[in-house]
């Protein structure tokens, strides 16, 4: 009965409001571009966040990733002139590091040297990865044919490579997989597995993984291409002897990566003065990010806040409009029996009736926005549905509350002054 | 609904005025809109009040209708005193034994004709079938059966004032108050709703109508003259003849 009642009144409401469509539409639109803008900023908010936390995350939160840098003031410059820079992380680098901090679960050093792969004439330049076998354990992607390396390999000083899925698809078109041959650098290796890069890189993040990556033994690249790398430009040529090129350190918890990483700046700062070396911890970008995340949904929930505050107070303004318009009917209704609290429900399932419709289409709106953006922008975005379930909520708020002041003073009317109203 | 009253045991007694006063403040004079009235109203009859603007009238009607409380005084509807009511009490006394006519009719504008006739039953809480039939038969009985789903702007005023009144009907209640109920019509309209009102009083309704027309008036079988918020004369109509006057 009272639902029915309630039903009754919502259509009633409805009606009304028909009366005055233009009136209806105009009150709405503040509410429309509020939800409409607020749905619309989260999802492209959303969308940013999440690409940039996914980067973030695939470079791995446990992770602490060093990498050797050519200390400033050491540029090599003047022309024709040869010189040698020796600097960056050095192979007692990562047994004191192995040996001082217990939180360490494992570590990935890597020499990364250029070179060129060379299979039945074809070539493709490719980065030597020079590592072990953790390197697998840590960036874990999937294998798609054969293995990855091994400790046997490690033992055995074994001319082996692994290949990612590009370098074997530019490599060995029309070849046997594993088992093949690739000449690098003048030195055979034999392919003993394919795997999948996720190779992605946003501003100053990279995943530890390229598309043209070539995998093999840490000590076999030492062994057959040394630490001494050449690089010519433009007619001038600098020699650059590295040790190790990048030192990935996985903590066993997420807890102890900042106390590891802070211990690990301290040792290294006594040891590399020059500072020859950067370090990036991934879990630190992580909250980095989170944080700014943050400060953008507080900065776009005030946006919210202050439109739907207008969108409301657009719809008061029109509801007491309405009030004073029908003042004789309120009268009426109050002669033929009509109780306070029943006048209030009235004007304020009109009012609800008004921000929701509203809020709704802004939801539309809301859903669309981000659509176009991602489908002519190519920008991702992210319609999460607490935003929507919250705009809804919001909606039915913001009717009840800009609409209570109204009802309000329309079940306050005095009956009799009411009836007489011009 | 009706209660026993040991003061007033007469349940035939629909209304009971005494002694009633109606005090306004205007700066710092009381003014006297109703200066002790008494007057019991019997069921199922016609009054017709009249009186110059200010006699009070107005006050009387906006009272009987309990859309105001006496300042002193005793005012029982149906043996219900209204002077301790709660405005909610006051709004369940005039959606059980009340209907309203009104000059300028107060249809509202955005219902059907069905919707305005089943106005009370909707705050009654009625079952909208129950409702709907209801209406339909009243519709009936005021001749606008086949204008049910008409907005009120389509219908003429003497179609409007049937509407209201068939509104006023809907609750079945103790009284009818009209307030000029001919005063937007022309003659022959005025007169057709006169006959309207007549047959619901020969049908047993109780009737309350203000107007200062005479010719009016002089349909109903009281006619109370009010001045300076008192009753100047009571007279009954001598077309009517059995009936006890009490004022």
């Amino acid at each position: 009965m009272m639902s029915s009642r309630f039903i009754r009144n919502v259509r009633l409401g409805i009606k009304t409001l028909l009366l005055h469509k233009m009136r209806s539409i105009l009150t709405m639109l503040g509410m429309v571009f509020g939800v409409g803008a607020v749905i619309a900023m989260l999802a492209v908010g959303e969308g940013a966040s999440k690409q940039a936390l996914d980067q973030i995350r695939r470079l791995g939160s446990q992770n602490i990733i060093i990498n050797s840098q050519k200390p400033i003031g050491q540029a090599s410059s003047g022309s024709m002139q040869v010189r040698m820079n020796i600097y960056g992380l050095l192979y007692d680098d990562l047994t004191r590091i192995e040996q001082s901090f217990s939180t360490i679960e494992r570590t990935v050093p890597a020499k990364l040297i250029r070179g060129q792969g060379r299979v039945a004439g074809r070539t493709l330049e490719l980065r030597l990865v020079g590592t072990t076998p953790n390197w697998f354990e840590l960036v874990s992607r999937d294998l798609l044919v054969g293995r990855v390396m091994t400790d046997l390999d490690i033992k055995n000083n074994a001319s082996v490579v692994v290949l990612t899925e590009h370098g074997a698809r530019k490599l060995l078109v029309g070849q046997t997989t594993i088992g093949s041959q690739v000449l690098i650098n003048q030195g055979y290796f034999t392919v003993v597995g394919v795997i999948k890069s996720e190779s992605t890189q946003s501003g100053t993040m990279q995943t530890p993984d390229q598309e043209i990556d070539a995998y093999i033994p840490l000590n076999v690249a030492i062994e057959r291409f040394g630490d001494m790398a050449v690089t010519r430009s433009s007619g001038s040529r600098s020699r650059e002897l590295i040790e190790l090129h990048q030192l990935i350190v996985q903590v066993d918890s997420i807890n102890n990566v900042e106390s590891t990483a802070a211990g690990i700046e301290r040792m290294l700062s006594n040891f590399h003065p020059k500072g020859d070396y950067r370090m990036s911890v991934p879990l630190a970008l992580l909250r980095q990010a989170k944080a700014t995340q943050r400060t953008f949904n507080i900065v776009l929930g005030s946006i919210a806040g202050i439109s739907l505050l207008i969108g409301g107070i657009g719809i008061m303004n029109i509801m007491l409009a309405s009030v004073t318009e029908r003042t004789r009917e309120i009268g009426v209704r109050r002669a033929i029996g009509a109780r306070r609290k029943q006048i209030i429900g009235q004007f304020l399932i009109e009012t609800v009736v008004l921000s929701v419709t509203g809020g709704f289409i802004g939801i539309g709106i809301g859903i669309l926005i981000p659509w176009l953006i991602t489908m002519f922008a190519d920008m991702p975005t992210v319609v999460t549905l607490w935003s929507v379930l919250l705009s809804v909520v919001i909606s039915i708020g913001v009717g009840v509350i800009f609409g209570m002041y109204p009802a309000m003073r329309a079940a306050n009317l005095d009956p009799i002054v009411a009836l007489r109203h011009e | 609904m009706t209660q026993s009253n040991a003061d007033q045991p007469d349940a035939n007694h629909v209304i009971e005025l005494h002694e009633v006063w109606k005090t306004y403040r205007m700066g710092s004079q009381d003014v006297h809109a109703l200066a002790g009235v008494s007057l019991t109203i019997e069921r199922g009859s016609f009054w017709a009040i009249s009186g110059a603007s200010g006699s009070g009238k107005s006050t009387m009607l906006n009272l009987l209708g309990c859309l105001d409380r006496p300042s002193k005084g005793r005012y029982a509807l149906e043996g219900q005193d209204t002077a301790t009511t709660s405005d909610d009490e006051l709004s369940d006394l005039r959606l059980k034994h009340l209907g309203f006519v009104f000059q300028s009719f107060n249809l509202i504008a955005q219902l059907t004709v069905q919707e305005n006739i089943e106005l009370p039953l909707f705050y009654q809480g009625v079952d909208a079938k129950v409702a709907a039939q209801k209406a339909c038969d009243i519709a009936e009985r005021v001749g606008l059966s086949d204008r049910l789903s008409h907005r009120p702007t389509e219908l003429s005023g003497g179609q409007q004032q049937r509407v209201a009144i068939a509104r006023a009907l809907s609750n079945n209640p103790s009284v009818l108050l009209a307030d000029e109920p001919t005063g937007n019509l022309d003659t022959a309209t005025g007169d057709s709703i006169m006959k309207l009102l007549t047959e619901l009083h020969e049908q047993g309704k109780t009737i309350m109508m203000v107007t200062h027309e005479p010719e009016i008036a002089n349909h109903a079988q009281y006619q109370l003259v009010m001045r300076d918020g008192k009753i100047e004369s009571v007279t009954q109509n001598p077309r009517f003849s059995a009936a006890v006057v009490t004022a």
